[in-house]
């Protein structure tokens, strides 16, 4: 993984200065609330339902294991024993008192952290594949391109007080587990028949309020121009885009206002003057980032380990376990595990002080030290070696990590929702364990097959409901919570927003609703189809008439719609 | 006389802003002095302002730099105006100006500038600061020692940080 050198840490140190001073002005009243806000939400700040939440960036979802033993103790210093992992990679503390957010981030800094661009109207931290360099399927490796538009977009003097905030995601495999077109900018990195490496450039994707996939503006981007590309993007967005409605002010708006060809032209137009300026990546540069993400010195192992092989063909909830929660790898011999953040009866995305530090002495022992965050809120052991991935299952068990459910019913996709967050209309965290709870039957989880269900707590879409196969929408009606249940959205290359059923349901239904339709699927299925080929099969109708068709069971709350 | 920080000091303000009376209509222009005039003023008044010399003009957030791009050889100075800081507009504005149109003159940030913007705006190629009258010009003024490394290139420094670091 990319590590510091004394320029990144020196600007890293001076923002620990930076905002030292900011909030002893704020404290000291010399910053007023307002001056403030900005300025503390642009170090992912917020002032929360109960208290702060300080988001802390991990670029593009990589971490070593001594960056989450600091997070552990970040979680039991300053905190109350515990983070949440979030659907942008990042990781989140509820309950940090603001007078000690400096010396959080002087911590940090210790471990080449920080909490830069993690909230606020500028450029976000940059999101990839969580795979990323060991996944079977990757045609080029994301990562260093990630950390080429993270330098890039630190502390950017111009972007830095965009019309909204800004989120860039870049997938380099077959399958884009990144997300890119429900991003203001989805960039794939790919190469083209001479082997040169370019971009395909996505805008004005993305979710909340209105919902849009992105649109292709550049199919085939030379690697060196990829910054340059990227300021034109954004000059025309911060000049153009919307300023005087917060909910038209994301580029998505733009882009559909002017239609993606004309954007694309605008930008080719910006373009043209900064196109073979200073920006223009160097050979050295790529080759200076590109090497700290090398290989590792794999192991020469065959193809498969025979003592892996036999525990999986002996031990049936050890093969379980391997069937969802390890994914191919590039290298023979190797696997990528995911530890599960979704047992039931804990939040998504949750992990406490001392499961981190657990899964740090994990990593070191069996992942070369590295893990990673998902955008599904899982952690990642990248490289681990077929022979220990026993041990490893054991470990996660004793840890609580080990649920078998990756991209399974009960792998929910959350948002802390009303318990935690001040935008939230609903709570979102008591919906996901009533689903659960409902869903407790593994071989039953099992035979259902892949299924997202994604909640969010309210428009913002932070549990990206939208592209949930089943997604679940908090909304505020006449001070009561209520959720709207949307399907057929999806994430991925075919990426597409989900319908609403009709009108919503109270809490307690939510379960109940969600077993319906989930029978509905059920009887209809052919074969091993997945939820969303029979969605697109049979269409809304019999999940809609199953839902609303038997007033007692499923209270359709037709008076409040 | 005001103060503003120009060229990393803390100077006397020897300009007047005009700024457009709420009914749109412009301010009489005093006889004598440096004023810094509305673009829809120096628009509107030309070819009388054109001949004074001492005329600058300035640019609110929402007002295209593209608009005074033939007129520069006629400017005193050039004013960008940040209406509330978060409003950005004004920095891509500044870097516009100075390198696309060749700007060479003062380049001020008005409105609402203070310590915490004023290193960004210095970035972008703003080289004087009316910082805000409530806020203390002198803490100001240490804003633009926030930070001393950047990784990437703008208007003070066009060359980014990887065209400068040692290749390891």
């Amino acid at each position: 993984m990319y590590v510091y050198d004394d320029f990144d840490q020196k600007i890293v140190d001076q923002r620990v200065a930076q905002f030292r001073d900011q909030t002893s002005r704020y404290l000291a009243g010399t910053l007023t609330e307002d001056e403030f806000r900005p300025l503390r939400l642009q170090n992912g700040l917020y002032i929360q339902r109960h208290a702060p939440m300080l988001r802390v960036a991990v670029p593009y979802g990589e971490l070593n294991s001594k960056q989450v033993r600091m997070l552990a103790h970040i979680a039991r210093k300053y905190d109350r024993g515990y983070g949440h992992f979030t659907t942008r990679q990042n990781i989140q503390f509820n309950w940090p008192a603001l007078e000690n957010v400096p010396d959080i981030l002087a911590d940090l800094s210790t471990v080449q952290m920080h909490a830069i661009q993690t909230s606020g109207n500028c450029i976000r931290n940059t999101t990839s594949d969580q795979f990323a360099g060991v996944a079977h399927d990757e045609l080029v490796d994301p990562r260093p391109w990630c950390e080429i538009i993270r330098q890039w977009s630190t502390f950017h003097p111009e972007f830095a007080h965009l019309p909204r905030k800004f989120k860039i995601a870049v997938n380099g495999a077959v399958e884009d587990r990144a997300a890119i077109l429900v991003h203001d900018i989805g960039i794939t990195v790919q190469k083209n028949e001479a082997g040169e490496i370019g971009f395909a450039v996505y805008v004005g994707g993305g979710l909340g309020r209105t919902p849009v996939i992105g649109a292709l503006i550049k199919p085939w981007l030379e690697q060196h121009h990829l910054l340059s590309y990227l300021d034109a993007v954004l000059r025309v967005y911060n000049r153009y885009g919307r300023r005087d409605n917060k909910y038209k002010a994301r580029i998505k708006i733009l882009v559909k206002a002017m239609t993606p060809e004309a954007f694309g032209a605008k930008v080719e137009q910006e373009w043209a003057h900064t196109k073979n300026g200073p920006m223009t990546l160097t050979d050295a540069e790529i080759h200076r980032v590109a090497k700290f993400f090398v290989d590792p010195a794999y192991e020469i192992l065959p193809g498969d380990d025979a003592g892996y092989l036999q525990a999986r063909a002996t031990k049936p909830a050890f093969a379980r376990w391997v069937e969802r929660n390890v994914f191919g790898h590039k290298q023979a011999g190797y696997a990528a595990v995911t530890l599960s953040l979704k047992k039931t009866g804990v939040p998504p995305g949750d992990a406490t002080d001392a499961q981190l530090d657990a899964v740090a002495d994990l990593s070191d022992q069996y992942s070369l030290g590295e893990i990673r965050v998902s955008h599904e809120q899982n952690l990642i052991l990248p490289y681990v070696k077929q022979a220990d991935l026993f041990a490893v299952w054991e470990q996660a068990k004793a840890i609580g990590f080990a649920t078998p459910n990756i991209g399974l019913l009960t792998d929910i996709v959350c948002c802390p929702g009303g318990d935690f967050c001040s935008l939230a209309n609903a709570k979102s965290i008591p919906i996901a364990e009533g689903i659960q709870q409902k869903f407790d039957d593994l071989d039953y989880l099992f035979d259902l097959g892949e299924l997202d269900i994604n909640i969010s707590g309210c428009m913002n879409s932070c549990g990206h409901h939208h592209v949930g196969h089943i997604g679940i929408l908090g909304v505020d009606k006449s001070g009561s919570e209520w959720y709207q249940i949307s399907l057929g959205g999806r994430q991925g290359k075919q990426a597409s927003l989900g319908k609403v059923i009709g009108p919503s349901f109270a809490q307690d239904d939510v379960p109940g609703v969600i077993e319906q339709i989930i029978k509905v699927f059920v009887e209809a299925r052919e074969a091993d189809e997945h939820f969303v080929e029979v969605f697109d099969r049979l269409g809304m109708e019999p999940f809609k008439t199953r839902v609303y068709g038997n007033k007692t069971k499923a209270v359709a709350e037709a008076t409040h719609d | 006389m005001t103060k503003i920080i120009k060229g990393r000091q803390i100077v006397e303000d020897d300009a007047t802003l005009l700024r457009l009376a709420e009914d749109g209509s412009f301010e009489s222009v005093p006889a004598t002095g440096r004023i810094i005039v509305p673009l829809k003023q120096w628009q509107a008044q030309r070819d009388s302002l054109i001949t004074r010399g001492d005329v600058g003009v300035w640019l609110a957030s929402d007002e295209e730099v593209e608009d005074i791009a033939s007129d520069l050889a006629h400017f005193a100075l050039i004013a960008l105006d940040f209406p509330a800081f978060i409003d950005g507009r004004s920095y891509s504005n500044a870097r516009l100006l100075r390198d696309r149109f060749g700007w060479k003159g003062e380049l001020r940030a008005i409105g609402d500038v203070f310590k915490d913007v004023i290193l960004f705006q210095h970035r972008c190629g703003f080289d004087a600061f009316a910082v805000r009258a409530d806020k203390d010009i002198n803490e100001a003024l240490k804003g633009l020692e926030d930070f001393t490394e950047f990784y990437q290139g703008a208007t003070d420094q066009p060359l980014p940080l990887f065209r400068r670091r040692t290749p390891v």
